[in-house]
């Protein structure tokens, strides 16, 4: 666990940089940072709070890079799916992609087990922890940082990071290709709105190339 | 955007962390995952990191960039080319930041 947390807790130094060299006030960031939770739909928001964009085109982005959770939620159901509601939503807001990942190599068998509790919530104490530390620092070094060197920059770096590992095949390149394309080339449309074009273009051709082409193997369901 | 504006974003965002984290832990009875959201998971994420970040790769002030001389681009090259190499995210940050800061500082770009 501690070698992919020391890759989150830099990530989480960068998004604390990020936030407040975007232009986001310090207790603004503190907020978003304790509440939110979610690194990539942070970093992504922000570009467009700076911007001015409406609320909605926000929130479509952070659900969008957030879906992947919506996955996520049906396999932890299958282990904690016997608890009480305010369990169940508590322990899915604080589960993020790395406790998912671990704890599923770790408990292969999709049922429940006594062991599973103890474990699940040291893997959710420490990764807050080493998200929430590293993310304040990063608030509170970032006006010492000169803007003009660009570090908010690591931020997109992050994100590009991410995207690359989503990447799996052609399709997914050509969708990705031709998102970006739609940002940019929609880029003057008002309220941000290329951010929305954008992730329906995308998501658009990956669906036609879908139909298009069938994968070789069948998509191992979740 | 003012402060009002800001908090009602980060209490939207909030919402929107529970919600996607909670999606199929909501109800009290077991719902099946529907097709249309597994084959749109498969985009949808990756469209919306891209949609994010090319801007903020390619346009400075709105435009296109028209030069080859923009930290930036060189900053990407790098990070990308590590990231081929090790497929670690971390090390690609660390690569493009301090090829930003040499041009940034270095040259000026």
């Amino acid at each position: 666990m501690l070698g992919p947390s020391l890759g989150m807790s830099a990530w989480a130094l960068v998004t604390g940089v990020a936030m407040v060299k975007a232009g986001l006030p310090v207790p603004v960031a503190v907020a978003m940072t304790l509440f939110v939770y979610a690194g990539s739909a942070q970093l992504a928001a922000l570009p467009l709070l700076a911007a001015g964009a409406p609320l909605w085109v926000i929130l479509t982005t952070a659900f969008c890079v957030n879906l992947r959770f919506v996955i996520f939620s049906a396999q932890w159901r299958k282990y904690f799916g016997h608890r009480p509601r305010w369990q169940r939503l508590l322990l899915g807001y604080l589960a993020v992609d790395l406790n998912y990942v671990l704890f599923v190599r770790r408990f292969p068998k999709p049922k429940p087990a006594p062991e599973q509790w103890p474990y699940f919530w040291g893997g959710i104490v420490w990764n807050w922890l080493s998200w929430q530390a590293p993310s304040l620092l990063g608030i509170a070094l970032a006006d010492r940082i000169p803007t003009e060197w660009g570090l908010g920059f690591a931020g997109v770096l992050a994100l590009l990071g991410v995207a690359y590992s989503l990447l799996a095949g052609r399709k997914t390149w050509v969708a990705g290709g031709v998102a970006a394309i739609a940002a940019v080339a929609a880029f003057g449309f008002p309220l941000k709105l290329n951010i929305v074009v954008a992730i329906a273009a995308g998501v658009a051709v990956g669906m036609v190339l879908d139909r298009w082409i069938p994968d070789a193997k069948a998509e191992p369901s979740t | 955007m003012t402060t009002a504006q800001l908090v009602i974003a980060i209490i939207g965002m909030t919402v929107v962390s529970v919600i996607t984290r909670g999606f199929f832990l909501m109800s009290n009875r077991e719902l099946p995952l529907p097709h249309w959201l597994m084959q749109g998971l498969r985009y949808a994420p990756l469209a919306a990191l891209v949609a994010a970040i090319a801007p903020e790769i390619v346009m400075t002030n709105g435009v296109l960039i028209d030069t080859w001389r923009d930290a930036r681009l060189f900053a990407v090259a790098v990070g990308s080319a590590y990231f081929v190499w090790r497929r670690d995210i971390l090390g690609m940050i660390l690569a493009g930041v301090a090829v930003l800061l040499a041009l940034r500082l270095g040259l000026g770009w």
